[in-house]
């Protein structure tokens, strides 16, 4: 997935320069001005889709003989980063999509890339990924939904909950059982990709405390039939792993979207805390605020760091588990705890709901559950810690 | 036809300039730099041309350090077809832009050349009507409107007061203001593709042009900084205070 070979470093990093600018104006213009009202009622910020398809994100990390714009992750991540700064929903629409598009990139057969990814890369076909049911998230073996054999394909039952695009998206990719007695039970898991049709609808939407505006959707499947060539890969019982690879993507991008809501939080209160007066003089000259504006930047570029760390080893196609977790975990708390002192600095008016801070407090908390739980990327750590430095 | 679009490389308009400490002009290292916010509307309007089948072509130009290659590519990303980049370090003078525009016109031929109206760095607002001047061509300022209308335009223009609606014929001169249009930002598809896209190189000299410069720049400052005010307690003393102190009645 990285840039066409074809271009020395420095073009790389003209085009990097030239894209985020281009994100930049699109935020500018078409996503900060509607963010608010759009997300205090909780509407589907269609016409933003419209914009994103036209800039051609839904393909950003798509490689280029598909159609794709084939960006890095580490140029990718701070797409993702900028945009969470304005609003964090609108990241969502296109994250969980090419997740799918990289499930399909790396495991699917030459027709399935052929045949998917053009449409995934245009935006014309969009989707997300399909894994959390009720009983299971981050425990991903644990699911329930099963794949039977029935005529040239498979017969889908179950249920998934929690899915990014499952209403607005065209297109899911669904993790299901085909062999549910398998040992160990990740070699019994298989991935398809499931289109929507009259017999595929998904209508419930998921009421949330934050990250609004995008859709979550919650659906059953009875018999849902599948064609066999809509198995990724061609082959059973290799879905955990397909899946699993993309999830070091989608870590690296919550941690990029905890960096974006942490520092939309410092910058609006390193503003305000200049022009707030409180005993003759800006808040911002009271030590106590100080410390919190300090604590709060170190927090920002030690997960920015941490994320552009992990984004590189990505790219270079190295072990990340470990490095994608602890910048999830750094950038998740930071986005947390800034998004807090960013309240306490703005006092009443960051409890308003007249200003952004309350919706970044909202929306901060979902990127410490999400993806993996903060306590689940420790155990990784410390897994990886452990299997790297054996006595 | 073609339209010739020159572009300036300038601070970015969202980035608070600083004067040197020594004076000597504004503090340029590790500043954000963009293309100034008027050629984007004169880009955005050629391309529209194109678009509306009134153009064949748009060329971008832009005269400076290598680095305005950028701003170049930026240009080719909102969709011109190829670029000219006239290479020189240091300072310019808009008669100096203007003759090498000139150059470039000869050499090209296009019928239309859209200027920004001035660029936000010097706000000179020169090298529109010194480029009309050498070529001989009429020009339409500061215009907020645009219609081709056979071998002529009509172009509407904000002046004090009100609109003017003017009509020129061409070739011809434009300065773009304000409220032309919207210019889009480039899609990232287009941003990859304008890498292939052709520019060319040029210097001064090898234009038949002498950059030197006719205007030594003494000093730069920034505006003093406004004085606090007082509170006066009654309607006699502020009457006292503007007659005696600001001296306004």
């Amino acid at each position: 997935m990285a840039l066409a070979e074809d271009f020395t470093i420095e073009e790389k990093e003209e085009q990097e320069r030239m894209v985020l600018e281009s994100v930049d104006r699109f935020l500018e213009r078409d996503v900060e001005p509607f963010a608010h009202e759009l997300e205090a009622d909780d509407t589907y910020p269609q016409e933003i889709v419209e914009k994103m398809i036209d800039m051609g994100l839904f393909g950003a990390t798509i490689g280029t003989e598909y159609g794709g714009l084939g960006l890095s992750v580490s140029t990718y991540a701070k797409i993702v980063e900028r945009v969470s700064t304005v609003w964090m929903s609108v990241s969502g629409i296109f994250n969980s999509h090419l997740i799918m598009a990289a499930a399909v990139e790396r495991s699917g057969t030459e027709e399935q890339k052929a045949k998917w990814l053009p449409r995934f890369a245009s935006g014309e076909l969009r989707g997300g990924i399909a894994l959390t049911e009720p009983d299971a998230g981050t425990d991903l073996q644990g699911i329930r939904t099963r794949a039977d054999k029935s005529g040239n394909g498979y017969a889908l039952n179950g249920a998934k909950t929690w899915i990014s695009n499952a209403v607005e998206g065209g297109v899911l990719a669904i993790l299901a059982k085909t062999n549910p007695e398998a040992e160990p039970r990740h070699k019994g898991m298989s991935l398809f990709l499931v289109e929507k049709s009259s017999e595929f609808k998904v209508d419930k939407r998921m009421k949330k405390l934050g990250y609004k505006g995008i859709d979550s959707g919650e659906f059953v499947m009875e018999d849902l039939f599948v064609p066999g060539e809509n198995l990724i890969g061609g082959t059973e019982g290799r879905g955990l792993q397909q899946i699993l690879g993309g999830l070091e993507l989608g870590r690296i991008n919550v941690a990029a979207r905890g960096v974006g809501i942490a520092k939309a939080c410092l910058l609006k209160s390193v503003e305000y805390s200049q022009l707030r007066k409180t005993f003759g003089k800006p808040i911002s000259e009271h030590q106590s605020i100080q410390i919190k504006l300090a604590d709060m930047a170190t927090q920002v570029e030690s997960a920015r760091l941490l994320t552009e760390q992990a984004a590189l080893a990505y790219d270079m196609g190295e072990r990340c588990d470990m490095e994608a977790g602890m910048a999830k975990l750094v950038a998740s708390e930071a986005a947390l705890s800034n998004s807090l002192e960013a309240m306490r600095i703005h006092g009443a008016y960051g409890y308003s709901k007249e200003f952004d801070i309350e919706r970044y407090y909202r929306d901060a908390p979902l990127l410490a559950i999400g993806e993996g739980t903060n306590e689940l990327q420790k155990l990784i750590i410390a897994k990886q810690l452990l299997a790297r430095y054996p006595v | 036809m073609k339209v010739l679009v020159p572009v300036k490389r300038v601070i970015d308009y969202n980035v608070k300039v600083r004067v040197k400490a020594d004076q000597t002009g504004v503090e340029l290292a590790n500043v954000k730099m963009s293309m100034n916010p008027f050629d984007e509307i004169s880009i955005e309007e050629a391309i529209r041309l194109k678009e509306a089948g009134h153009a064949e072509e748009v060329i971008a130009v832009s005269v400076g350090v290598q680095q305005c290659q950028e701003t170049i590519r930026t240009a080719l990303a909102m969709g011109a077809d190829r670029g000219i980049h006239v290479v020189h370090d240091g300072d310019i003078e808009p008669l100096v832009v203007a003759k090498i525009l000139k150059e470039l016109v000869d050499k090209e031929g296009p019928s239309i050349v859209i200027v920004g109206k001035q660029a936000i760095d010097d706000d000179s607002n020169q090298t529109g009507q010194m480029l009309a001047a050498l070529l001989g061509w009429g020009q339409a300022t500061f215009v907020s409107k645009v219609e081709i209308e056979g071998d002529s335009i009509k172009a509407t223009r904000e002046v004090d007061g009100g609109l003017e609606t003017i009509s020129v014929m061409l070739p011809a001169v434009l300065t773009t203001d304000l409220r032309l249009n919207e210019p889009r930002y480039a899609s990232l598809p287009n941003i990859m593709k304008a890498k292939k896209k052709p520019i060319e190189q040029f210097t001064p000299v090898e234009l038949g042009v002498d950059p030197s410069c006719r205007i030594e720049i003494l000093k730069v400052a920034e505006p003093p900084t406004r004085e606090a005010g007082v509170k006066v307690s009654d309607v006699g003393e502020l009457v006292d205070k503007l007659r005696n102190t600001a001296k306004v009645i």
